[in-house]
Formats: structure tokens, C-alpha cells, sequence
């Protein structure tokens, strides 16, 4: 507990006044713990614009979100008319509408190039390893608001969208049934699965969702930003403590970002007034009709920032598992006869090898798919640990690394088109592959990060005023 | 603090109350779980339909609703029945033995999957992942299809495709047949979906 501090004699009003609140709240130490003297390194560039126009695409969503709640209906027989409703003739009501869908994509837009700068430049390495893990729980949190917020339009990509992925739970062996009928709350996606899904994407996930956020960043502020060069400004401080390549948050970064946030409204409010649907993309043309339980359209595709997983899951047949159960095999064998395990650590790899090729082929390939795609954003938690690369950032690591994080890319990006695409044999060879490049880039990653020539990594960041 | 004693017996007291209150707040959770589940109304929708069958001519497919699901019916033609046999080779469980999506009724486990052999009575939810398969009765090369198509019914979701009986093709995304519900001709123009004379 503080003790109590006079304001001095000569202090103003206003100094008085923030005197009586910091003896009460910590107003001005939490405001220089997190703005005027968090110091963050003064080598920032370009990709260091995104958390900040997460927090703001975040702030425009829930604002939006509390004015669209004022006029919508939460009832199978009102939803659609009641979007529409807001669409035509609540004033004002079409651009809330269009900033809280726009907003949904540029969201995703942000939230992926935010995480690929962390890959880029190992923000994810120790010390930040739960800077990182809480930030895969906002990731998870908002694909669930992405995905309840599209049930409630109840367009006909609302209804049968709801029905693919809940029913990717019934692929679960032995309670997927019962689990599917629990998150529906009816034998059929209806009234019940519309009005439970509208109590979570508007009140359920944001609270979680806050939560993580202030310990994203909570957890972000303990340990200090990263920077593309990956060293740690902490090492080499001043006589008064702070980083000598530090600098003070607020007015450097806020300034630095509000510039990034005038480019990015720009861009935001072109599309929201001039192609709010994407051209597809961003609100499928199909979700303009209301929701017909007898009639699935000629063609269902998730919203594209789900697309890449989508492709997971439609190139897991069985032809997948045959691949897979391959290679379980030949990693067993390689295990057993490379790797360096005692000859009990050999008959427990093989059993369990040989576990997983039966378990496999037991089950569907419908459940492995669900498997393979919730995997995909599971991984992403472990990352920490699988990145066993000497340097943290890219620019001191191998040059072919750049290349795999390249091809890694391309595969994400053409996963992410097929997925959008009707069903092909050659796009689903293509989406197998890719499966198979996005699986191995992550799980091989604690052998393939430790090869190569790293480049020395200098003490301090490097930085050229401009 | 570390120069005092253990009290055990208040620890003991302490995690003994701390079980006690976990078990309770189990015990509070109950009813928000059970909240989830199909509420009493949504039960007692889940009652049988009838369906006329006297204008379906052959060839032709109509849709009647049952527990929100769309029920399929349809007139096959002698043609597309000579195509059942055919294309045994090719079909995930021509006998329809699985169990593991739904169990076929006795009364279809046959190679036409229908009591009577002209009309097929179908759920038509694909057993994917819930999407409604389409027509696709033309026999021959088309868009997604391979160019030997016997016709059937094509999944526009993931490409699971089913031939005229409702049987899901090898190697697709679908783990099995489509679902037959139980029914049972009342007359010969008229059919009740949703019972059996089996077990009611």
C-alpha cells in the first residue's frame, strides 16, 4: 500500500486533482508503465503497425456491434428481415451494418499479417512465449466470433455454413452425436441454435476475448516488445535504466501509428463504401437469401479467412490417410533406427506407431479431417517451442529459410483460394499437398530451424535515423 | 509467518471446505449444461408426416419436411433401377450393412434401399456434413462428375456423390449412405414418414 503523497503547495487544480486520484488509483503509473515510459525498441517498422490496428478494428467492431444489437432480432423467423430492416430503413443503419461486416475481414487482414510479422521476426521466442499463447486465444476467440456473428443474418451461407461446422463436431467417435445435438440445442440448425449463437458472439466471446487482450498485452509490457532485429534492447541500458535503443511509446509510436491508421481507414472506408461485399469475398452473395432449411446452395464456401482450413479438411479422404499412416511409418522407422532412444524408447515408439496407423484407418476420414483442421490452428500454440533457430529474426537467419517461409506462404495462400473454390480431383491433389507443406513446415520446424549458416546477430539494433 | 507451525488440522478443514464448494459449484453448473440440450418443444416437433405420393411420375423427386430435415421421395425409372446393380464395384456399402451414420431399416437393406422398388424414400442430408446433395439424375460426362456418371445425387459442399439408391460412392469426403428414415405406406399413393409398423 502507497503512502499518502501532499500535492505540493504551488501545484495547480489539475495537479491537485491527479494528485487525489493517484492516492487512489494508480492513474499515472499505469499510464507510464504502459504509454510515457514503456519503452519500446526505436527500430519498428512497417509490420509493427498491426496491434495497434487490431485494438482499433476491435474498438470499431464492438461499437458497431452495440448499435447493430439495437435493431436485430434474434428469431429464425425475423433475423433476415431485421438485418434488412437495418440494411433499408433504420437511418444510418446500412453503414453500421457495412463497418461491423467490412470490419469482420479487415480484422482477419490485420490479425494474419500481425501474426506472420511475429513469425518473421521470432516474436514468439523466450521471453514472450505467453505473449504469444495468449494472442492464439484472441485468434481462436475471434474466429468463433467470426464464425457465430455469420449464423445471425440467416442468409442461406448462415444456415448451411452453421450446419457443415457443427456438424464437424458429430464427427467426434462415440459423443459427437450428442455434442451436436448440446451446441444446436435442436435436431436441426433453427431458432434455438440462432438465439444461443447470438448470446455468445455478443456477449460470451467479447468478455473472454477482452480478457485476453489486456493479458496480451499485460504480458507484452512485462517483457518488452521484440524488433525485426530479435534482440533484446533490455541488455544495454542507460545510467537511469531505460534501453539505450529504447524510446517512449507515447508520443514516438502513437504518433507512428496514428499515421498508420489514417492509411488504414483509407483503405477500410473505400471498401466498406465502394465494394462492402468483396466482390464475394467479404459477404457471400448467397447469404442475401434467407435461409432455406430444404435447399443447400450449389455451392457453400466459408468466409475467406477460413478458406485455408476448409481445404484441410475437404483434402482429408482416404487417400490423405493413407499418406498419413506412410508417413507415421516412416517416421517411426527413421526414429528407430536414427534417433538416439534406448531399446525401450524404440518398442514404445513403434507401438505407438503402430496405434496411430490402426486408429487411423479405424476411424472415418470425416473425423481426421475435423482433427486436421482444428490442428492447424492448434500448432500454432506450440510454436514457441518447435522454432529452435539460433537467431530469432529472419534477417539473421539462413537465406533458404526466407525461401521456406515463402513457400509456406504461397501454400497457405493457394489452401486459402481452393477453399473458396467448388470441389476438384486436381484441387484437391493441390490442397492435400499443401496440407502436407503446412503440417510440415510447423512439426519439422524443430529440425529444419537448426540447419543452415546463421549471420551474427549484432549487440544492439541496427537503425538509421531518416 | 515461517517461524509459526503448520496448523494440519486447519489445512485439512481448509481443502476439505475447498472439495466441498468444488462439488457444489459442479453440482450449480448442471442446470446451464442441461439448458443446452433440445428444449421440450423442439421434442415434440420431431412427430411424423404424411406424404402423398399419387402425382409423382416417373422421374420426378418431391421434398417433404420431417424433424426440419428434407425427406426426399422418388420415382425411378426402370433405366435408372437397371443402373443399381452396376455400379456395386464402385459404392462404399452397396448392402447398406454400416450402422455407424444410421442404421438402414431392414425393409431397405436391399440393392434398391426401398420397400416398394420404384420410389426411393431418402433423408436428403449428406452424411458429410449435413449439406443437401443435388440432383444430378442425367446420366453422362458433366461438370464435377466423372464422365461414366450412372446418375445419382452430387454433395455441391465437399463432392460426395450417391448413385440412384442413395449409396454413397468410394473414396468421397461421405462416410456413408444416405440416412432412410422409417416409413410405411398407409395405402398405395400415401406414406408416413417418421414410423414403422417395425417398432411403433
Amino acid at each position: 500500500m502507497a503512502e499518502y503523497h501532499e500535492a505540493p503547495a504551488d501545484a495547480t487544480a489539475a495537479q491537485k486533482l491527479l494528485n487525489w486520484v493517484d492516492n487512489r488509483f494508480p492513474l499515472s503509473k499505469l499510464y507510464n508503465e504502459h504509454m510515457g515510459e514503456y519503452y519500446a525498441p526505436k527500430n519498428f517498422n512497417f509490420w509493427y503497425i498491426f496491434g495497434s490496428l487490431a485494438m482499433l478494428v476491435l474498438v470499431l467492431q464492438i461499437v458497431t456491434g452495440i448499435f447493430l444489437t439495437m435493431n436485430y432480432k434474434p428469431d429464425a423467423g425475423m433475423a433476415f428481415a431485421s438485418v434488412e430492416y437495418i440494411m433499408r430503413d433504420v437511418p444510418g443503419g446500412w453503414i453500421i451494418r457495412y463497418m461491423h461486416s467490412t470490419g469482420a475481414s479487415a480484422f482477419f487482414i490485420v490479425v494474419y499479417l500481425h501474426m506472420f510479422r511475429g513469425l518473421l521476426y521470432g516474436s514468439y521466442r523466450k521471453p514472450r512465449e505467453l505473449v504469444w499463447i495468449f494472442g492464439c486465444g484472441i485468434f481462436l476467440c475471434l474466429m468463433a466470433e467470426a464464425f457465430m456473428g455469420y449464423l445471425l443474418p440467416w442468409g442461406q451461407m448462415s444456415y448451411w455454413g452453421a450446419q457443415v461446422i457443427i456438424n464437424l463436431f458429430a464427427a467426434v467417435p462415440f459423443i459427437g452425436p450428442d455434442l451436436a445435438l448440446l451446441i444446436r440445442g435442436d435436431f436441426v440448425v433453427g431458432d434455438a441454435t440462432l438465439n444461443r449463437f447470438f448470446s455468445f458472439h455478443v456477449i460470451a466471446v467479447p468478455l473472454v476475448l477482452l480478457g485476453l487482450v489486456a493479458a496480451h498485452i499485460i504480458a507484452l509490457h512485462e517483457v518488452g516488445s521484440n524488433n525485426p532485429d530479435g534482440v533484446e534492447i533490455k541488455a544495454k541500458k542507460d545510467a537511469k535504466g531505460v534501453p539505450l535503443d529504447g524510446i517512449p511509446f507515447h508520443p514516438y509510436y502513437t504518433v507512428h501509428d496514428i499515421f498508420a491508421v489514417s492509411i488504414f481507414l483509407m483503405i477500410f472506408t473505400a471498401v466498406m463504401f465502394f465494394a462492402p461485399t468483396g466482390g464475394g469475398y467479404f459477404l457471400e452473395f448467397n447469404n442475401f437469401i434467407e435461409a432455406n432449411p430444404l435447399k443447400t446452395p450449389p455451392h457453400i464456401a466459408p468466409v475467406w479467412y477460413f478458406t485455408p482450413y476448409y481445404s484441410m479438411l475437404r483434402a482429408t479422404t482416404d487417400l490423405m490417410i493413407h499418406i498419413l499412416s506412410a508417413i507415421v511409418a516412416i517416421a517411426a522407422v527413421l526414429a528407430i533406427v536414427r534417433g538416439g532412444f534406448g531399446a525401450m524408447g524404440k518398442v514404445v515408439i513403434g507401438i505407438v506407431a503402430i496405434v496411430g496407423v490402426v486408429l487411423l484407418n479405424y476411424f472415418d476420414a470425416k473425423f481426421w479431417g475435423v482433427l486436421v483442421m482444428g490442428g492447424a490452428v492448434i500448432v500454432l500454440f506450440f510454436l514457441p517451442w518447435l522454432d529452435r533457430s539460433l537467431a530469432k529474426s529472419i534477417r539473421y537467419r539462413p537465406d533458404w529459410h526466407k525461401i521456406l517461409y515463402g513457400v509456406f506462404v504461397f501454400f497457405f495462400l493457394v489452401l486459402g483460394y481452393l477453399g473458396s473454390q467448388p470441389p476438384s480431383a486436381a484441387g484437391n491433389y493441390i490442397s492435400q499437398l499443401g496440407t502436407l507443406v503446412y503440417f510440415g513446415f510447423f512439426l519439422l520446424m524443430p529440425w529444419w530451424s537448426r540447419i543452415g549458416t546463421f549471420k551474427p546477430v549484432p549487440d544492439r539494433v541496427t537503425f538509421a535515423a531518416h | 509467518m515461517s517461524d509459526q507451525q503448520i496448523d494440519s488440522s486447519k489445512r485439512t478443514w481448509i481443502i476439505a471446505s475447498s472439495c466441498a464448494g468444488a462439488v457444489g459449484a459442479g453440482f450449480a453448473a448442471v442446470p446451464f449444461v442441461a439448458s443446452f440440450q433440445p428444449s421440450e418443444r423442439a421434442r415434440a416437433a420431431g412427430a411424423a408426416v404424411e406424404a402423398d405420393i399419387s402425382g409423382l411420375k416417373p422421374g420426378e423427386k418431391m421434398t417433404v419436411e420431417w424433424r426440419g430435415k428434407p425427406v426426399w421421395i422418388v420415382r425411378r425409372t426402370p433405366e435408372q433401377l437397371a443402373e443399381l446393380s452396376k455400379v456395386d464395384k464402385e459404392l462404399a456399402d452397396p448392402e447398406s450393412k454400416r450402422t455407424g451414420f444410421s442404421t438402414t431399416p431392414e425393409y431397405a437393406r436391399n440393392d434398391w434401399r426401398s420397400i416398394k422398388k420404384e420410389y426411393l424414400v431418402v433423408v436428403g442430408i449428406c452424411s458429410h456434413l449435413g449439406c443437401s446433395p443435388s440432383d444430378k439424375f442425367v446420366p453422362g460426362a458433366q461438370p464435377s462428375l466423372p464422365n461414366d456418371w450412372p446418375g445419382g445425387f452430387l454433395c455441391p459442399c465437399h463432392g460426395s456423390t450417391f448413385d440412384m439408391a442413395g449409396r454413397v460412392f468410394k473414396d468421397k469426403p461421405a462416410p456413408d449412405n444416405l440416412e432412410v428414415p422409417p416409413y410405411m405406406y398407409l395405402s398405395d399413393t400415401r406414406l408416413v414418414i417418421g414410423e414403422d409398423n417395425k417398432k411403433a
